[in-house]
């Protein structure tokens, strides 16, 4: 048997001997491990995944959409200079009757074509076959859906097509690049049973909604390194006399968009958490080593007195400090390591992708490990040096007392305002300003991290709140494929069920503000809307005025335009006709970035007259399952938006997440608020050891006594709740920043509530720590403390 | 004459550490009248810490009785212990033991908050011949200033006994003398029954009685018809 160095049984025995402040530290610097293997490791599967994905599918770069685009308009798009392949179908909404399923489900139908292979957006065959050419009711189902309802090959189901009732026979299920992320019209998140993606042959598609040798719908791929705006440029100038609504590049496309916010949410956290455990731990190594190194003053004077070098004294501290950061990484690895996995399943589920590409490199955990290493090190940097520098003769004698400033002391000595117990407290705290503040700020970020988790319930309520109960309150939405007249409204309220019916209009325009230009619709509005209705900018509903455009802030934010100028509407459908138009306010809007007119108005600015392209209905509940049926009854609907359920579904999602996430937040807070209060609970009391023991020779009780701790540990946990809540809201406004997106914006709300419940969890976990510590007060040795030399 | 304070009988202490018995005291007896300033000389480990710790109310007697003014000590519990340490006991160490973050003045009024009969801090700060260093910290002062500081702390509740335990063991003989004339003008001025632990032998001159402890036990003792006055004791 190999025999240990004696400097190396020291090291086991003084981490024995430290056992509690060792874990204490090595777990939060788990934290920092852990977050940065889950989120950098989820990141990378992720991305992995969809760039693998992306590429063996053919995921398109370029997206288009026109009224009616002949077939041979293809070669001129191929034509165009960096595209390398494009693909024309036809894509129709739908209305589906599902056996067993009450409520209708929305889809959307796509054209395979025939005989080949799509050159860019192939998919995925998960089981089954492509439909034929020749079959006009045969389609491929997308397998979430399927899955749903348990629909397998050769099952059928009944669909509203253009108004005709279709019984289709399931060939395949599939998977699409596309629809990794698949929202129905008017959901806030996927729900599977209520939203379907089908595919059908293009002939039978053709024959359905009357667009025989006619597309509506483009996708392109690229060539490496073309000029993307040059053909987006191209390729809008030759869909413009077919009604193009614009094309947009792949992060405009809903579910890339969907996914990159993800993606890019997790590089976030992998960069923003890690950092702040790593700091915190550092502190703590940096406190315990300088406390320890000023124990062993006399230890290590003698070892340089034996003969041991300064170096073989930095390396025994360091060693101590790195066993330290070892311990955390192996347990943040273990930690990241389940948690990654389980994550990055949990997206599998919520994001639908055909397999999924574990990134699990060993270079990862070795970055962990050597960043904790740093940052262990760096803390401990100080402290080790100070021990390397320290003369054998020095460090043998005892450090000169620590000088005191007579801060709170009072010439009139007949004033107490605090007794000497608390001044010792004060004074010791003051003492130390640097190392009082750092530990507050360590028990801040702490309480920062669960105001930043908590938050988001508040700002999703109010959200929620605004969006469902002020903004739109409708039970459903109803599309209508094509605009109509607005008769169509007195067919709606005959429906069965339908209580109120208000009709809308939506229209894709681009709006042009000086050099800015943003795509997007305008809704055109009735007067007295009850079931769609715009908020001014304090949340409150309001009319729509008779004239003039109604900007969400986030867009006139992004155009630049400010109420009382003058915008320019392109109606992209009417062969790009432009209009002026004042813009003649802003408006809260949570959703979208839809502008808003007087429907009057809006019939006013387009070509065609009056027209409506969907209408909001409020639903007696009683006679739902009646409605339903005649939905699906009912030729001419394109599409139903149930916004009720979207609403419930939508909270159970959110309560599913939060919850974990917040059990999350809060265990990893405790963590790092009770490895800083303990650590300098327990620093307090070394160092303080002998006058504590003065105290109680005294006659002060051990209550008496553990009060100055106390008063010292109140008041810089008391000083982290101002500074722990001002970081919480700056990183609740970050992360508010980063959600922001055309597609939703969450509102900075932070409730007094949210606040309180973090110093709640803060203060208990500190609570605990001064129980624990309030035990080795009790068993202070008098004797021995006061006998020995300090 | 004088009543007893303390009565000591027959008190014996062991310590078992690591099933090793160590027998600090040996059947010890002992009594203290008020007023007067005993010395307990012997050489380290012969057992007076222990004896001073355990009439302090900081250690227990393992066997026999230790009464304080008609109480038994070894009845006492954890809390009547402190209570009885705060009311009528001062303490001095060796290594002063001074609150650094707090000022003499306030060092001693540490004492004075919780005594039901205190005197002001200043006048026990000019007692021990500091009023004008009231102000200084602990790190601005003296070894022999910190000192009397401590016995200033000790003496401020008016304490019934005063336990000092090698009170200028880290000093030197100048700052020591300035010490021991504190001590005794607080025994003379005050009537203190005071202790001092010593293993300076020119010491016992200045006391009224002396114990010498070997081996835990109580070699022999003597009286001093005319104790000296500090300045002339030579050590």
């Amino acid at each position: 048997m190999v025999a240990l160095p004696v400097l190396d049984r020291k090291v086991i025995r003084d981490l024995k001997r430290l056992w509690a402040q060792v874990l204490a530290i090595a777990l939060v610097m788990a934290c920092g491990v852990m977050t940065l293997i889950l989120a950098q490791g989820a990141y990378r599967s992720l991305s992995e995944t969809q760039k693998t994905y992306y590429d063996q599918y053919r995921f398109g770069h370029i997206f288009a959409q026109a009224v009616r685009a002949p077939d041979h308009l293809k070669e001129r798009i191929a034509a165009i200079d960096g595209v390398a392949a494009v693909e024309m179908r036809i894509v129709r909404s739908a209305i589906l009757d599902i056996p067993q399923m009450a409520k209708p489900a929305a889809g959307i139908a796509l054209s395979l074509p025939s005989g080949r292979k799509p050159a860019v957006n192939r998919l995925y065959l998960r089981a089954g076959r492509l439909p034929e050419g020749s079959r006009t009711n045969q389609v491929a189902l997308d397998s979430r859906f399927a899955k749903a309802h348990g629909l397998n090959p050769g099952d059928t189901f009944s669909a509203i097509l253009n108004g005709k009732k279709l019984n289709l026979e399931i060939t395949g299920i599939i998977l699409s690049p596309e629809f990794i992320y698949a929202l129905g019209p008017g959901d806030l998140v996927p729900d599977d049973r209520r939203f379907a993606v089908f595919f059908m042959a293009q002939s039978a598609m053709e024959g359905l909604f009357d667009m025989k040798n006619a597309t509506n719908d483009i996708s392109l791929r690229l060539l490496r390194g073309a000029c993307t705006p040059c053909v987006l440029e191209k390729l809008n100038r030759l869909l413009k006399p077919y009604g193009g609504t614009g094309a947009y590049k792949r992060k405009d496309q809903q579910s890339h968009a969907f996914l990159d916010a993800e993606l890019t949410q997790l590089s976030a956290m992998a960069k923003v958490l890690p950092p702040i455990f790593l700091l915190v731990s550092a502190f703590l190594v940096n406190m315990i080593l300088s406390r320890l190194i000023a124990l062993e003053r006399e230890q290590i004077g003698l070892l340089k007195a034996c003969g041991y070098s300064s170096w073989s004294v930095a390396g025994h501290y360091a060693k101590l400090v790195s066993f330290i950061a070892l311990l955390g990484v192996g347990i943040g690895s273990v930690a990241g390591n389940y948690m990654g996995k389980l994550m990055t399943q949990m997206y599998a589920q919520y994001f639908s992708f055909p397999f999924l590409v574990f990134d699990d490199s060993l270079d990862l955990y070795l970055i962990a490990a050597a960043i904790s290493l740093i940052a262990a090190l760096g803390g401990a940097f100080s402290s080790i040096m100070k021990a390397a520098r320290l003369p054998p003769a020095v460090a043998m004698r005892p450090p000169a007392p620590p000088r005191f400033r007579s801060f709170l002391s009072f010439k009139s000595k007949r004033v107490r305002l605090l007794s000497q117990l608390s001044t010792m407290g004060l004074r010791h705290l003051l003492h130390n300003p640097v190392r009082s503040l750092l530990t507050s700020l360590g028990v801040s970020f702490a309480l920062a991290l669960l105001v930043s988790a908590l938050f988001l319930t508040n700002s999703m309520d109010h959200m929620i709140n605004v969006a469902f109960n002020k903004a739109e309150t409708a039970d459903a939405r109803l599309t209508l494929p094509d605009d109509k007249a607005p008769s169509v409204l007195d067919d709606i309220l005959r429906l069965p069920g339908v209580l109120t019916a208000e009709a809308y209009r939506q229209e894709p325009v681009i709006l042009r503000f000086g050099p800015k230009e943003k795509r997007v619709a305008i809704t055109g509005r009735p007067t007295n809307a009850n079931l769609s209705r715009i908020l001014d900018l304090d949340e409150r509903a309001i009319q729509m005025p008779r004239t003039g455009l109604m900007l969400p802030t986030h867009l006139a934010n992004q155009l630049g335009v400010k109420p009382g100028e003058m915008v320019t509407v392109e109606l992209t459908k009417h062969n790009s006709v432009e209009r002026q138009v004042r813009v003649s306010g802003t408006v809260t809007s949570y959703m979208g970035i839809s502008a808003s007119m007087h429907i009057d108005a809006l019939n006013a600015l387009v070509p065609t007259g009056p027209r409506i392209s969907d209408l909001a209905i409020n639903i007696d509940r009683t006679r739902l399952d009646d409605l339903y049926d005649a939905v699906k009854e009912t030729p001419g609907l394109g599409g139903i938006a149930m916004q009720m359920l979207s609403r419930e579904k939508f909270r159970e999602l959110m309560d599913q997440s939060f919850t974990s996430m917040l059990v999350a937040y809060i265990t990893i807070a405790v963590i790092v608020a009770f490895g800083v209060v303990y650590n300098a609970a327990r620093i307090q009391l070394s160092e303080r050891g002998r006058e504590l023991a003065s105290l109680r020779v005294i006659g002060f009780s051990k209550q008496e006594v553990f009060h100055v701790i106390l008063v010292e540990m109140a008041m810089i946990v008391l000083l982290a709740q101002p500074m722990g809540w001002f970081i919480g809201y700056a990183m609740a406004a970050g992360m508010i920043q980063g959600f922001a997106s055309d597609l939703f914006r969450v509102p900075l709300v932070v409730l007094p509530s949210t606040y309180a419940i973090a110093s709640f969890v803060i203060l208990t976990a500190a609570l605990a720590c001064a129980l624990i510590v309030r035990r080795r007060v009790g068993k202070l040795d008098l004797i021995k403390t006061l006998k020995t030399r300090e | 004459m004088p009543a007893p304070v303390f009565i000591a009988d027959n008190v014996t202490k062991t310590y078992t550490t690591n099933e090793v018995e160590v027998h600090a005291l040996r059947g010890v007896s002992m009594t203290l009248f008020e007023g007067e300033m005993v010395v307990l000389l012997g050489p380290s480990g012969s057992g007076k810490s222990t004896f001073l710790n355990i009439l302090g109310g900081l250690d227990n007697a393992t066997f026999g009785s230790v009464s304080f003014m008609g109480k038994n000590l070894t009845d006492f519990s954890e809390s009547n212990l402190t209570r009885y340490r705060r009311d009528y006991v001062g303490f001095v160490f060796q290594f002063y033991n001074l609150i650094p973050s707090l000022n003499a003045w306030e060092n001693v009024a540490l004492t004075t908050e919780i005594a039901k009969n205190p005197m002001d801090p200043q006048e026990a700060l000019e007692l021990v011949g500091l009023g004008k260093r009231s102000s200084h910290f602990p790190a601005e002062m003296s070894g022999g200033e910190q000192q009397r500081v401590a016995i200033a702390r000790a003496i401020a509740k008016r304490p019934e006994v005063l336990l000092c335990d090698e009170p200028t063991g880290a000093l030197d003989t100048q700052t020591g003398t300035l010490v021991l004339e504190a001590l005794q003008r607080i025994n003379l001025e005050l009537g203190t029954t005071t202790a001092i632990i010593t293993h300076n032998t020119a010491i016992q001159q200045m006391a009224n009685r002396v114990y010498i402890f070997k081996d835990g036990a109580i070699e022999s003792t003597h009286e001093n018809e005319t104790p000296k006055q500090p300045s002339e004791v030579a050590w």
